[in-house]
């Protein structure tokens, strides 16, 4: 299905807004939308929220033979999917422009920054290595996909826990989580990727663009960069012609922008290991409010209640006199209680023995009437003591 | 069946639930007496001699005899006689191809404008809004637009002019917006003179005198669709007071 097309009155007007420094959410050039992170319940499900834009990353982990050329390494496979769900312009199996663009950019900012240590990941060397497979779902698309895939990504790997392995000598032991806790991935450090759009050729520059503001853009700047101040990867599409300035300045943007993500990124990380620790539950299902504006409420209701005084009346009617006193509850042993005497057995089985046995407790529990230990109903005890 | 709906109005109402002829218990003696007739609107659905609803909202009715089902919903479902707001997105020979939101893109002719002949055509490019009524539209058909009524006068409908912004609200909001003593509106009115273009598609086109306040017009109408009445008249006199 296609997607929406942009009426020239709508461009016009962004344009005109953008120039007068005003953005259609009313956010100023360099703020970043509403960001949330939330964990799933497995270790490595990480969701991102970025305004409206909904982004899914899921980390797992599996033991494969090494690449030949690099034996005591171990692999990552990085997969950005554009869900259907995420907009009416993908399509589901194909694979369009973007979504090869948004890979790529992936790769380069995750993999050849080097900021896992590969070659902890080696089990054995020219034989097993773990290879870690992120997997980033896109759910909505409202701009600026590549932030939130990036956040994502990182943050899931942060999340991740392997398996823990044993080797002694030539056996290699693959522990489960019940038998040995998992370990976390070694990080080195965690790139964040920060967009940049440009308009009216490199004259106006917007931070985190929201999708209408994408579709009239001119350029995209991208720059991956972590909280020491390493650019890890930078990037420039749309064929726009940026002064040095420009690009050194947006580079400054970045890194206060970097830094202030890590913060949250490490803060949700913390909360959530917290979380865990107590036991308490997590995950995708609890962390959704409850925003239930279908639950049905109403000042007054009407009953049905024409026949039911007549249905209590010929209850009460027909119901029998009370019954008796429930006999007095006797003392076999010290801390059992018996009321009653129960049923007769209907098995027909050893109907000598279980005479005797009856017999037998009827005479315990008389002589033990008077050492009453406690009780319940108090009403009954001063009955047994009064009969006695 | 008259009664039983009237009874209900202002319920809720899910899919499944149904009303039939109740057997008349008196007959009356006065004379013949009318059979009551009942008009059904969208969500009502006649099957036999039963009325089942098809959506779920609440039941509304208009005097004298006219039931309907409040649904809420965003997918706009073209239907003759209403007036949406289409993007031009093909222009090829005798038709433009408009696109109004729905599962096809709509055809409209470029002679059903005022005053144009084949001379004389309508300056109509890619891209524009146009502000249009549905000729024929059922669920067979390709849907066809046009930009005049039945007498050939263009009654406000067109090519919508430059500047304003184009935003999406839900259905029912445009449905209120619409009806002819609208709170909504006349709060609206409250706040600062602007130009509104109210398509039944969901799509609303706003301007005012400067850039600002024609962003605070759209945000706000794109928020107060869940607010109840007292939240969206507490919302609005912040704003006419100058906080936002």
């Amino acid at each position: 299905m296609k997607d929406t097309p942009l009426s020239n009155c709508e461009r016009d007007f962004l344009l005109k807004a953008i120039e007068e420094k005003k953005r259609l959410d009313g956010r100023q050039t360099y703020d970043y939308r509403k960001m949330k992170i939330t964990f799933g319940t497995d270790y490595g499900c990480c969701f991102v929220d970025l305004g409206k834009t909904r982004v899914m990353a899921q980390v797992s982990c599996e033991l494969v033979a090494p690449k030949e050329s690099r034996p005591n390494e171990g692999i990552m496979f990085f997969n950005i999917e554009l869900s259907p769900m995420a907009s009416p312009a993908f399509e589901q199996g194909r694979q369009s422009e973007l979504s090869v663009k948004l890979n790529r950019q992936l790769e380069r900012c995750l993999r050849n920054s080097k900021c896992i240590d590969t070659e902890s990941l080696c089990v054995v060397s020219g034989e097993k290595v773990w290879q870690i497979r992120v997997d980033v779902h896109l759910l909505n698309h409202d701009g600026n996909l590549m932030d939130a895939a990036s956040i994502a990504a990182i943050t899931a790997l942060c999340h991740f826990r392997r398996p823990d392995v044993g080797i002694q000598g030539d056996e290699v032991t693959v522990y489960s989580p019940e038998e040995r806790d998992p370990i976390p991935l070694s990080i080195y450090h965690m790139p964040i990727s920060v967009s940049f759009s440009f308009f009216q050729q490199g004259t106006y520059l917007l931070v985190d663009p929201c999708e209408r503001e994408e579709r009239v853009m001119d350029g995209l700047l991208m720059i991956a960069m972590n909280k020491h101040r390493e650019i890890c990867s930078i990037q420039s599409s749309g064929g726009i012609m940026l002064l040095k300035e420009q690009v050194m300045r947006c580079s400054k943007i970045a890194s206060v922008k970097v830094s202030e993500i890590t913060e949250l990124l490490n803060k949700a990380l913390v909360n959530d290991k917290k979380a865990r620790k107590e036991g308490g539950r997590c995950g995708f299902a609890e962390s959704l409010p409850q925003e239930r504006i279908t639950a049905l409420k109403m000042e007054e209701t009407s009953v049905e209640m024409t026949d039911a005084t007549e249905r209590a009346k010929d209850i009460v009617q027909k119901a029998d006199a009370r019954p008796q006193k429930v006999p007095s509850p006797v003392v076999p042993v010290p801390g059992v209680g018996q009321v009653g005497q129960g049923l007769q057995n209907t098995w027909g089985l050893e109907e000598d023995e279980d005479d005797e046995e009856e017999a037998e407790e009827c005479d315990s529990g008389e002589e033990q009437e008077e050492a009453v230990t406690k009780m319940e109903e108090e009403r009954h005890e001063k009955e047994a003591s009064g009969e006695v | 069946m008259f009664s039983s709906l009237k009874e209900r109005t202002g319920e809720v109402l899910l899919p499944g639930d149904e009303f039939s002829f109740e057997a008349e218990d008196t007959i009356s003696l006065a004379g013949p007496v009318k059979p009551e007739k009942v008009v059904c609107g969208p969500g009502l659905r006649r099957s036999g001699d039963r009325l089942l609803v098809c959506k779920s909202g609440v039941l509304r009715h208009k005097q004298p005899n006219m039931f309907w089902v409040d649904s809420q919903q965003r997918r706009y479902v073209p239907a003759k006689g209403e007036t949406v707001i289409g993007i031009v997105t093909v222009k090829s020979g005798d038709v433009f191809k408009v696109d109004f939101g729905g599962s096809e893109q709509a055809s409209l002719s470029y002679l059903a404008f005022e005053g144009s002949t084949k001379r004389n055509r309508p300056n109509v490019q890619v891209g524009d809004l146009v502000f249009s009524q549905f000729l024929i539209a059922n669920q067979d058909m390709e849907p066809e637009l046009v930009c005049i009524d039945g007498s050939g006068r263009a009654n406000g409908m067109g090519v919508i002019g430059g500047g304003g912004l184009l935003f999406t609200v839900s259905l029912g909001l445009v449905r209120r917006l619409l009806s002819p003593h609208s709170e909504v509106r006349s709060d609206l009115q409250q706040l600062f003179p602007c130009e509104l273009v109210v398509g039944m598609n969901g799509r609303l086109w706003a301007k005012a005198s400067t850039v600002q306040q024609t962003l605070i017009i759209s945000n706000l109408l794109q928020s107060c669709d869940t607010m109840t009445a007292q939240q969206r008249r507490a919302l609005f006199r912040r704003v006419a007071q100058g906080a936002l």
